[in-house]
Parts: C-alpha cells; sequence; structure tokens
C-alpha cells in the first residue's frame, strides 16, 4: 500500500531514536522527572501501542495518552438514546460497528440487536442513506459520531438527503470537537504536558491554524502527526527538538497528507450543517464547554434530537471506573481498581476499554508490562476457579 | 473509523454525485470524491490518484513529492549518524 512499509521501516526508527535520545539527556530530563508529551488521538495511541513505540523510547519521556477516542468518550446516557431510538419498530439504527459493544446502563447495541432491535453495521453514512432509499417505509437513523475526522462525511451525507429530498432519514449527532477538549486538557489544574502529538486526521479536515492556541497562548509545542511509526517517532522528536530549542510552534510532520487550510469543501459541508452545543457529556472527563456538535434548525429534520422523543439522561460513570484520571495522566491504565478484572475488552466497564483505541484497551492487548500481564493472570485464574 | 485507508481512485462512476471506484487493497469500493475535487483538479483527473478514505470518503489527496522529502530527511539523519559516529571512532583511534 501506497507509503505504509515505507514509514515502517525499523533502521529508519533507530535513527529518530537515537536523536531523541541525545536531545532528552541534552535538556536533563530523567526518568523521575519525564518530559510528558501527550498524543490526543486515539488512532496515535493504537499504534504507539501495536509496535511497542514507548519501550523504544528512552525513560525521560513519558507519553500520557489523550481522550481522542470519540467511541470511548461517549456517556452511558447517549448510548441509551441510541438503545431507545433502536427499540423503536419503525426504525432501522446504522451504525458504524465501533460503536456496537459501547456499554449503555443496562445494555449495548449488539444486545439490543439480538434482542430484535434493527440494528444494521454500516462502513459509511452514505450506506445508511442507500438505507433509507430502498425502505421508505422505514425511518433510517445514522448513529454520527467522531471528531472533525469523520464530520464532512455526515455533513455531506446530509447535504445529499436533502437535495433528494429523503424524508425518512435522519442523524442521531454524537460528532465532538477537537480545540475545545485540548483546551480543557490544557486548563486541568492536575495536567503538567510539555507537548503535543497533534491528530493528523483532524488537521487533515480543520488544517493547521486552530491549533495555534497551543502555541501561542500555551507556549507549549504541537507537532501534527502522521500514524505509522516512524510518523510518530518523527513527531516526537520534533516536540523534544522544539523544547530543547525553547521554541514553541504547530509543525506539521503529516505533509504527505495535511495542508495547511485542511479540506476547504469539507469545512464549508461543516459550516453548512453543524453548529455547537453550549455543553457536551464525556464518559470519565465531565462536561466540556462547547466540546459537541448539532444539526443547525435549517436541518432539523434530519436530526434524530429533534425528530423522536429520548430518554435524554444523565447517566453517571460506574463508581469503580477511572476512567477520567488515566485520561489526565494521574494514573496508568493497570493501576485502575478494576483493569484486568471487572474491565476487559469483552466485559469493558470503562470508556478507554471498548475500542481498540482506547488507552486500557491498548494496554490490555499490547502491553507486556509486568503490571499488564499480572492483572490478566489474577483474571485467567479466577475465572479458572469460578 | 478515524484511521483512512490509502487507495487508487481506479474508475468515475457518478459525475453528478461524485462518485468514484477506489482499489483499497485490492478490493474495489465505491467512494466520494466530493472533499477532493475543485476547478483546478477536476473530477476527471482523479484518475490514478492515491487518496486516504475515510468512512466512504476520498478525505485527502496523498501527496507524493511530500511523502518522498519526509522519508529522505529521515535517510538524511541516519548518514549523518553514521559520519558522526566515524568520526568519534577515529578520534578515539
Ligand atoms: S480499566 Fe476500565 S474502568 Fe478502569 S480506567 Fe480503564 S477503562 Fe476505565
Amino acid at each position: 500500500m501506497k507509503y505504509v512499509d515505507e514509514f515502517r521501516d525499523p533502521e529508519l526508527a533507530k535513527h529518530l531514536i537515537r536523536e531523541i535520545e541525545s536531545l532528552v539527556v541534552q535538556i536533563g530530563a530523567s526518568e523521575n522527572e519525564p518530559l510528558q508529551i501527550m498524543e490526543f488521538c486515539g488512532g496515535h495511541t493504537h499504534t504507539i501501542f501495536r509496535y511497542g513505540i514507548e519501550q523504544l523510547l528512552p525513560k525521560a519521556i513519558e507519553l500520557i495518552h489523550g481522550p481522542g477516542c470519540p467511541v470511548c468518550v461517549l456517556p452511558m446516557g447517549r448510548v441509551d438514546d441510541c438503545l431507545a431510538l433502536a427499540e423503536r419498530p419503525e426504525v432501522i439504527f446504522a451504525t458504524f460497528g465501533d460503536a456496537m459493544r459501547v456499554p449503555g446502563s443496562q445494555k449495548n447495541l449488539l444486545q439490543a440487536k439480538a434482542e430484535g432491535a434493527d440494528v444494521r453495521m454500516v462502513y459509511s453514512p452514505l450506506d445508511a442513506l442507500e438505507l433509507a432509499r430502498q425502505n421508505p417505509s422505514r425511518e433510517i437513523i445514522f448513529f454520527a459520531l467522531g471528531f472533525e475526522t469523520t464530520m464532512p462525511s455526515t455533513a455531506l451525507t446530509v447535504l445529499q438527503a436533502a437535495e433528494e429530498g429523503l424524508k425518512n432519514f435522519s442523524l442521531f449527532c454524537n460528532h465532538i470537537t477537537t480545540v475545545p477538549t485540548i483546551k480543557a486538557i490544557l486548563d486541568s489544574p492536575s495536567m503538567r504536558i510539555d507537548g503535543f502529538v497533534a491528530p493528523g486526521h483532524v488537521s487533515m479536515v480543520v488544517g493547521e491554524e486552530p491549533f495555534q492556541f497551543v502555541a501561542c497562548e500555551y507556549k507549549k509545542p504541537i507537532v501534527i502527526s502522521g500514524f505509522e511509526p516512524l510518523d510518530i517517532l518523527q513527531s516526537i522528536w520534533l516536540v523534544v527538538k522544539q523544547i530543547a530549542e525553547k521554541r514553541c510552534l504547530v509543525e506539521n510532520q503529516y505533509l504527505r497528507v495535511v495542508e495547511r487550510d485542511g479540506n476547504p469543501v469539507g469545512l464549508k459541508a461543516m459550516a453548512a450543517v453543524f453548529e455547537l452545543r453550549e455543553f457536551f457529556q464525556w464518559r470519565g472527563l465531565g462536561a466540556i464547554e462547547h466540546s459537541g456538535i448539532k444539526i443547525k434548525s435549517e436541518y432539523a429534520q434530519f436530526d434524530a434530537e429533534h425528530r423522536f422523543t429520548m430518554p435524554n439522561l444523565n447517566i453517571a460513570d460506574p463508581s469503580l471506573c477511572q476512567c477520567g484520571e488515566v485520561l489526565q495522566g494521574s494514573i496508568k491504565p493497570w493501576q485502575c481498581q478494576i483493569f484486568g478484572s471487572l474491565c476487559t475488552p469483552e466485559t469493558p466497564m470503562g470508556a478507554l476499554m471498548v475500542s481498540s483505541e482506547g488507552a486500557c484497551a491498548a494496554y490490555y492487548n499490547f502491553g507486556n508490562l509486568p503490571q499488564v500481564m499480572a492483572a490478566k493472570s489474577n483474571r485467567e485464574q479466577s475465572t479458572t476457579i469460578s | 473509523m478515524c484511521l483512512g485507508i490509502p487507495g487508487q481512485v481506479v474508475e468515475i462512476v457518478d459525475i453528478e454525485k461524485q462518485l468514484a471506484k477506489v482499489e483499497i487493497s485490492g478490493v474495489r469500493r465505491q467512494v466520494s470524491l466530493a472533499c477532493i475535487v475543485d476547478n483546478e483538479h477536476p473530477l476527471e483527473a482523479c484518475i490514478g490518484d492515491w487518496v486516504l478514505v475515510h468512512v466512504g470518503f476520498a478525505m485527502s489527496r496523498i501527496n507524493e513529492d511530500e511523502a518522498k522529502k519526509t522519508l529522505e530527511l529521515l535517510m538524511e539523519l541516519g548518514e549523518a549518524q553514521k559520519e558522526i559516529e566515524a568520526m568519534s571512532e577515529s578520534l578515539s583511534q
């Protein structure tokens, strides 16, 4: 595949690691006082674990895994709303596969489907639109979620539905936006982040400009990064280099995909269809101001929240969950009291265990740290006893 | 969902809806090119392009020059390191 293998070359990775090592020595960071670098995006978290990047880096660099997995941060109340919609007899509820196992307060979409709800897994919002064309007597609701990466696709789908005058298609809109979230992280008092690896595919849509505030107002280096191992290593190198040279800028490592101004067609469609919500509730993080996206009133006929009633409840995260603390970097996933015992990828309790992009699932699946192994073997023992 | 897969545009399917067939890891899929066409690069010019596909939409054209430049830079880094190593070795002799 185009530029996939090239960006996995282990020889080139070694060069980067050597450069990072010498800069870290120059900065004087140590294992006890490491540089903390946050990768915001769950896609980066996934690559970091898949390729064991954390173990390759000097101990004086600590990676903090950010909340950038839209499936993981979906709160229980919203999942319950999905279930209420999916269980209506006239509804075909179309969703990405990733969202099927996110726990609601009673069950998830997969269980609802097993119990007879018409839940269909789709690859694209355009597939949901096709379902609407083919099933004129049914109501098709597409479960829209994701950061800016997926927003142009849903916005363009709504515009297409409007053009065709489809009456039986709507979105249950759960899109969230990146910048207010990074701001909330930077404003959190327990945070001490030295630099960011910024989400490459969000940037592909929004461009470089929206991240300027991180460099200008908060004085933190931030590097837009691709998703292959070399991309991430090079981005970490660029962050560390900025720290060593006492600079803070928005740099773009992912030039092969991210243009300075982002994607103008996508941004235009988003501006036409969407607007900000006052607040949006996040699993593990609470409410974040202006972080949610809703459909503008002009397109209300395509808004499932406008057309159907749903419970719309605020359900607190289970009390044993420590996702918030993990997201803020104050504890490591394996330090959560239920990691590997009550909370596993098969039976996720917390958000970060749900998708393979969540930090806890990544540690559970790929982390061969002693603490992770211990949690896993405890689990195996307790399941064999019971 | 957020990751995106590279693929190559092989055939235009619907000019009005800006749909094309894109070959992704040997499988052909219908993909919307709406986000990557403009006056300078119209739909017909997209055949052969490498694009990054997210949930059924090509969201970016993969810029081969930039990809090569990035890789070259990384290789130069290695060359420089080798030189420094060779230098320090010859000094220590
Ligand atoms: S182990 Fe489960 S509950 Fe604990 S922090 Fe991770 S996802 Fe949340």
